[in-house]
């Protein structure tokens, strides 16, 4: 497992993401309300980008006619084909069981207990004074 | 193959349409008046999708001396119910009203065909059950005749064209759904069409053997409509029942509906499941004419297989119409509890009130002699 | 799960022809150099004269963002409008070899007026020559004619007929009447003269009838599938009224319609054929004989069957020699050629369906 410094947490506020390069993969990080969430920036259903897809609400109905959104900013939208997926959970709305994108476990961390290691941010100088995104990897 | 076993459910059957003169008593004395002087009595009200003397119209054998296809009280039991061994069969009485523009006339038609339907056929005849001819293009006009009939528990299901005015689906229709759903009987769409818009997104086929043949397009954009308007969730318990469509069509629209859902899921909110998924549980569709290459029965079995359920077919007939000879109706290959499921199984689940332990206290006539002597020609 | 599309172990991807790209005008004067003074002031003025209630839009809206994918946007201009961009975006990420080009608006098929849709079809051809073929030597155009004036149609056929840069000529299958009625014949004539196939795409736009026989759709969940039906529809008229008898070295490659209703189709065509053989006496051969003899299908929008090896069962009776990939781009529903089929393919029918079909048909080497 290595643990990658991706990100300043101020890059990714609630409601947006940000795509990194980790290891020469792409990964979309998302802010919903304060939690972080990471998915591959590789739709499941034909490998498009993911990630750079629309952040959007899910649209829900009571019934024909009636429609209301609910779960604001917690739905991606693939630019491909349009597919919803839950960013918290990265599974197709649609067909939650067998498509699914991957996930990658991403945590808030101080940049002061950061220091004292170990991590990896090719890009990063960490300083103590602010919070990063980390990104855990296996290899 | 042959029916293996008695006690078939036939859920597409064509008595023969009684004549503009028989229906005069099940009018009232405005109508007659308006039938008989205007001499709207001398049309046959054939629906143009029906020519009487086409091939498809009628077996060789199912036909009359005249050359008309047959049909009357005596030949259905003769040709339809007897050699298949059928326990039960529901009358679909096609009658041109229905493509009248005039509403009130259409609904006035409709409703004696109907009452002519209960008297002549369903009276004389346990075996038999109908659908409720509607005149759809009217839909406060088709509540009125459902509200009228439901009482008679032989009607099981209402009638609609696959090609009308609009897609069925339309909210317009809808109280149209709700009584059926309320009074449980089916939703039928039967092949055929009134014309009042060209057949085609091209226009007007040269052929009457090209519009029979876009029959199967018509039914996929029905279904469609059904499912995109989201009748399914306005009305849970409904059944639709495609018939005469073809069935083989099938699977194609399964599996694109199901891909198209997951793109276009915020237009339609209210599918909440997979479209597939929807469809096999409310919609069910007869088998004669069944689209498959002769003498190539894996194919029957490859299609069933994509359609992923052997709860949407419902036997039949289709009588007198010219689809299978002597009495091969059954696809070949199929064992025994599918031929079952078929048979008997999913017309009883789909049409709630052949349940029914009685049937409602109408006079049933059962002279066969006298039956007999009536049959002309 | 996918299958990859690149066996393991194969050195290299497979060069690939894909039989429907969508170019695009940056802005509706992109045509105005190709269109004499006249039409241009027509066209600033009066515009196209559609049968069609918006104007300059459809009144089924798409679902993203007009119907495009996201991440094909230009800095300027529509999807599909910048060449830098097809190229760096698919063709050379996508090896392809040959891009079937299909331009859809603006030439002249559903154009109401018959002088501006010649006038519009002459241009839009020219267009395609000198902003997409020529600077890109791995596209092909499609010779656009307006179908409802057969005799105008002839002559740009012919005009163009020389020119190896147009390799099928593009008419609506939504027209004003179903494509098998004999007045579009001379259209038939030219291309099986010319050597060229009859490309069908399917059409947004009406010829002058609702899209099903029923009336209008209400939703764009609706409107997407009338042109699978709208095709069987025209399959049915092209074999009935015997085009594919009286023109048997004509070819016609249906696009973006699906394919997977054309086995169904062809076993009620050919139940019905027998059954009503009387009225048709000029057709001296089963339909579903005419399909496979003379009919191609592009494979987007590809079906995903919840049993992918359901897909293998279709192609199998269609024949793996009927189907040619395509991958719609810019349009939302594009396939990606290594993601589009869910299952294993042999390495045969991958060079047939990918390439060998196509380069046939087309004359391609």
């Amino acid at each position: 497992m290595s643990r990658q410094v991706v990100a300043r947490a101020s890059e990714v506020v609630p409601g947006t993401s940000k795509i990194v390069t980790v290891k020469g993969r792409d990964i979309g990080i998302f802010n919903i309300d304060g939690s972080y969430f990471a998915l591959a920036n590789r739709c499941p259903h034909a490998g498009g980008p993911l990630c750079s897809g629309r952040i959007v609400p899910l649209a829900m109905s009571d019934g024909p006619g009636h429609y209301r959104l609910a779960r604001h900013q917690e739905f991606l939208r693939c630019p491909w084909h349009g597919w919803e997926f839950d960013i918290r959970t990265g599974q197709s709305w649609c067909d939650p069981h067998s498509t699914r994108a991957r996930q990658f476990a991403v945590t808030i961390e101080s940049g002061a207990e950061l220091v004292k290691g170990p991590y990896v941010a090719e890009t990063f100088t960490v300083s103590v004074e602010e919070d990063y995104l980390v990104i855990e990897l296996a290899g | 193959m042959k029916v293996p076993f008695a006690g078939a459910i036939d859920c597409d059957l064509h008595p023969l349409m009684p004549s503009a003169t028989a229906l005069l008593p099940y009018l009232d004395e405005y109508w007659r008046d308006q039938l008989v002087n205007r001499h709207i009595d001398r049309y046959s009200f054939v629906l143009t999708s029906y020519p009487p003397y086409s091939p498809l119209s009628a077996r060789p054998d199912w036909r009359q001396t005249s050359g008309l296809p047959a049909g009357d009280i005596d030949a259905i039991r003769r040709h339809a119910l007897d050699p298949f061994g059928t326990r039960l069969a529901i009358c679909n009485v096609l009658h041109g009203a229905v493509a009248l523009f005039n509403e009130d006339m259409a609904a006035a038609l409709c409703a004696a065909v109907n009452d002519w339907t209960a008297k002549e056929l369903l009276d004389r005849e346990p075996r038999l059950r109908a659908s409720i001819l509607l005149p759809a293009h009217n839909p406060a006009l088709a509540l009125r005749e459902i509200e009228r009939l439901a009482p008679d528990r032989r009607f099981v299901q209402v009638l609609l064209l696959a090609m009308g005015e609009m897609l069925l689906g339309r909210r317009t229709y809808w109280p149209i759904y709700a009584a059926a759903e309320k009074h449980g009987l089916a939703i039928g769409i039967h092949a055929g069409s009134t014309y009042h818009h060209a057949p085609t997104p091209s226009g007007w086929p040269a052929h009457r053997v090209e519009d029979y043949v876009a029959q199967s397009a018509a039914f996929e954009s029905q279904l469609l409509s059904f499912l995109t308007e989201g009748v399914f969730q306005k009305f849970p318990a409904l059944k639709l029942v495609l018939i005469e469509s073809g069935v083989t069509w099938l699977p194609t629209l399964l599996w694109r509906t199901n891909k198209t859902w997951r793109g276009v899921r915020t237009e339609v909110p209210w599918i909440d499941r997979p479209p597939a998924e929807l469809l096999r549980e409310h919609v069910r569709l007869t088998l004669q004419p069944l689209d498959v290459p002769r003498g190539d029965p894996q194919w029957f079995a490859r299609v069933l297989d994509h359609v992923g359920s052997d709860r949407m077919l419902l036997f039949s007939t289709d009588y007198p119409h010219w689809h299978f000879d002597g009495e091969d109706v059954l696809p070949d290959g199929l064992t025994d509890d599918t031929l079952r499921r078929f048979m008997i199984d999913n017309p009883l689940e789909t049409y709630p009130r052949l349940r029914d332990g009685t049937v409602a206290h109408h006079a049933v006539l059962r002279d066969n002699a006298s039956a007999s002597q009536e049959h002309v020609r | 799960m996918n299958v990859p599309f690149q066996h393991a172990g194969a050195s290299q991807h497979l060069m690939i022809v894909d039989c429907d790209i969508h170019p695009a005008y940056r802005t509706p004067a992109d045509l105005h150099p190709f269109l004499p003074a006249r039409w241009r002031e027509h066209m600033t003025t009066f515009g196209e004269h559609l049968r069609q209630g918006l104007s300059g839009q459809l009144a089924w809206p798409r679902m993203m963002a007009a119907g495009m994918r996201l991440d094909a946007f230009p800095e300027a201009g529509p999807p599909g409008s910048d060449l830098e961009l097809m190229r760096r975006q698919h063709l050379d990420a996508n090896g392809v070899e040959y891009g079937m080009l299909m331009q859809l608006s603006r030439g002249g098929m559903e154009e109401r007026n018959l002088d501006f849709a010649a006038a519009l079809s002459r241009a839009v051809n020219d267009w395609q020559l000198e902003e997409w073929v020529k600077p890109e030597p791995r596209l092909r155009a499609g010779i656009v004619v307006p179908q409802e004036d057969a005799a105008f149609a002839v002559s740009e056929i012919e005009r163009r007929a020389n020119d190896p840069a147009f390799v099928q000529i593009l008419i609506s299958p939504r027209a004003s009447d179903p494509l098998g009625h004999r007045r579009y014949w001379p259209i038939y004539e030219a291309a099986q003269r010319c050597r060229r196939p009859i490309a069908l795409h399917v059409q947004g736009y009406s010829g002058g009838h609702a899209s099903t026989g029923s009336g209008w759709p209400t939703y764009y969940m609706q409107e997407h599938y009338a042109t699978t039906t709208g095709m069987q529809n025209t399959v049915t008229s092209l074999v009935f009224e015997g085009v594919f008898e009286r023109f048997p070295d004509l070819k016609v490659v249906l696009i973006e319609g699906g394919f997977t209703w054309v086995p169904s189709l062809c076993w009620r065509m050919d139940k019905h054929w027998q059954r009503m053989r009387k009225e048709t006496p000029d057709l001296k051969r089963p339909p579903s004989e005419y399909v496979r003899d003379h009919c191609w299908f592009t494979t987007q929008p590809i079906e995903e069957p919840e049993v992918p090896a359901h897909l293998a069962d279709v192609i199998s009776w269609l024949g793996w020699d009927r189907v040619m990939f395509s991958t719609d781009y810019p349009h939302w529903d594009f396939d990606h050629p290594q993601q589009a089929f869910k299952f294993e393919l042999s390495e045969e029918q991958k060079r047939k369906v990918f390439r060998d079909n196509a380069k046939a048909l087309y004359g391609l080497t």
